[in-house]
């Protein structure tokens, strides 16, 4: 329970590290310096020191929208167990609250994006939705593979046992890649780094938040990327590595800073794609996560 | 562990099936397919053991579905001067949703089906059937004639990994006689295929359907 803990405080702690983390793996690659670890830290504190500016258009949803988007992210985090190690709270099937959670965060930022009226954040919330979508039944279909794999239905344990030596693992470890640079608007899917461009989704809908609004949305989406990055690095570190270092605390921020490494490496070599060509990506990983479920009923 | 290595090939196999599925690029189809005939020589040589005919069978199976297919079918396509099959009857993820359905229906038969010799994965007739199904889709689905060609091969490969699942061992006068057969077949369909562009400056079978007259 301790260690729970532990790991929880840590993930609300070095969550707005892994922007800079991306950053710099992305500026190496380009040859650049690149922006300082703590840029994330300065931005939030930046943020936090200025008043919000609210339109009469909005009413009470739009300054609901981010608590709530926030407040869920953190729940979700609650139950998510950093590599092979427990949870702060889990019980039977606590995936499927997991998903639930970040869809309740996501339908209040579209809910609060739709309430400023601007025809800009409503595209951007249409298209959030339209590829959420798509990307849940991913998620969730990757999960139940794992937990039909590992026979056990809780997260804790399901990621704790999962093997990515098992075709299955490593076939959903590729579909939570491809769902995660998704949910997390990263490049083949958005690229977090334009403002204003008509292709962008998540940046869309957050343009009329300012102040302590904004600092709670970004926050919320580094907690989100640490969340999925900590998923992934369950399903995708090998057992043996698991249960070695289990006892020893910091691995699982070890795993996700693995990841977000990944995420840094492939953001710097493939291109963002035609906003036409994002459904059939997520479609594939639909798929990939669909054909290990049903390698793991045979 | 033999096991293990046949259930990894077969993975692939339904790997490849799901990237054919969704994959627009010529180049990556054919080579698909290819890959998909080196898979096979892993799954005849592991289901029938090292002796050296059966060496034999799997390399000659190998050279003629990995290398010789792909080159033919790659020299009709830079000749033709085509690189991917835009507009297909049906889209690309659509596709992928539809070899999903595919892939549990051939999980389910294979289930049902009797087929499998002792022995071998169970993995293995399933496989073989979701292979054979998306050669078929390839086939309907498609509007590119040398799409339709890798279909005709996936849906071979398919029939091929299906026969080494149920008898094992084929005699050698059949395989090779499949094996000429399908290369005719290709080598007909790719100087078919070439005609069709020389003639009309596409390949595409559903405006060949108004030629008549």
């Amino acid at each position: 329970m301790t260690t729970a803990l532990l790991d929880f405080l840590t993930a609300l702690a070095l969550a707005p590290l892994l922007p800079g983390v991306i950053a710099r793996v992305k500026a190496l690659f380009a040859g650049r310096q690149g922006p300082p670890l703590l840029q994330a830290y300065f931005d939030l504190c930046k943020l936090l020191r200025k008043s919000g500016v609210y339109s009469t258009a909005t009413t009470w949803i739009f300054r609901a929208g981010p608590i709530v988007a926030c407040a869920s992210v953190v729940a979700a985090l609650a139950l998510t167990p950093a590599a092979g190690r427990t949870a702060l709270i889990s019980f039977p099937a606590d995936f499927v609250l997991l998903a639930y959670l970040l869809a309740c965060g996501r339908f209040f930022t579209v809910l609060a994006a739709l309430d400023t009226g601007s025809s800009f954040e409503g595209m951007g919330a249409s298209r959030e939705v339209h590829y959420a979508a798509l990307g849940e039944p991913a998620l969730l279909l990757g999960l139940l593979a794992l937990a039909r794999q590992t026979g056990t239905m809780s997260l804790p344990s399901l990621l704790g046992r999962a093997s990515p030596l098992a075709p299955e693992a490593a076939l959903v470890g590729a579909a939570l890649f491809i769902v995660l640079l998704c949910e997390n608007a990263r490049i083949p899917f958005d690229d977090p780094n334009t403002h204003l461009e008509l292709t962008m989704i998540h940046e869309a809908m957050v343009l009329d938040h300012g102040g302590v609004d904004l600092a709670l949305i970004h926050y919320g989406s580094w907690l989100k990327l640490w969340l999925w990055s900590a998923l992934l690095a369950g399903v995708l570190m090998p057992v043996a590595l698991k249960t070695i270092v289990t006892p020893v605390p910091l691995v699982g921020v070890t795993g996700v800073l693995a990841v977000a490494l990944g995420i840094g490496v492939v953001e710097s070599c493939i291109a963002r794609l035609r906003l036409l060509r994002v459904p059939h990506l997520l479609a594939t990983a639909l798929a990939l996560a669909a054909v290990a479920f049903i390698l793991g009923v045979r | 562990m033999m096991d293990g290595v046949v259930d990894r090939l077969m993975v692939l196999l339904i790997l490849s099936d799901v990237a054919l599925l969704g994959m627009s690029r010529l180049g990556a189809v054919i080579g698909l397919a290819a890959l998909q005939g080196a898979l096979l020589g892993g799954l005849a040589l592991s289901a029938s053991g090292e002796t050296s005919r059966a060496v034999l069978l799997a390399a000659v199976g190998l050279s003629v579905r990995g290398l010789l297919f792909p080159w033919l079918l790659r020299r009709t396509a830079r000749r033709a001067g085509v690189q991917r099959d835009l507009e297909p009857f049906v889209g690309y993820a659509l596709s992928l949703l539809i070899g999903i359905v595919m892939l549990g229906a051939s999980m389910a038969l294979g289930a049902r089906l009797p087929l499998g010799r002792a022995g071998v994965s169970n993995l293995v007739v399933p496989a073989a059937l979701f292979t054979m199904f998306t050669g078929v889709f390839l086939i309907v689905a498609r509007r590119k004639a040398l799409t339709q060609c890798v279909g005709y091969l996936v849906l071979e490969n398919g029939i091929y990994g299906f026969g080494a699942a149920s008898v094992g061992e084929i005699p050698l006068l059949v395989e090779l006689g499949a094996l000429l057969d399908l290369f005719v077949a290709v080598l007909v369909m790719g100087v078919a295929v070439y005609r069709i562009t020389a003639e009309f400056d596409h390949m595409d079978t559903q405006r060949l359907d108004a030629l008549r007259g």
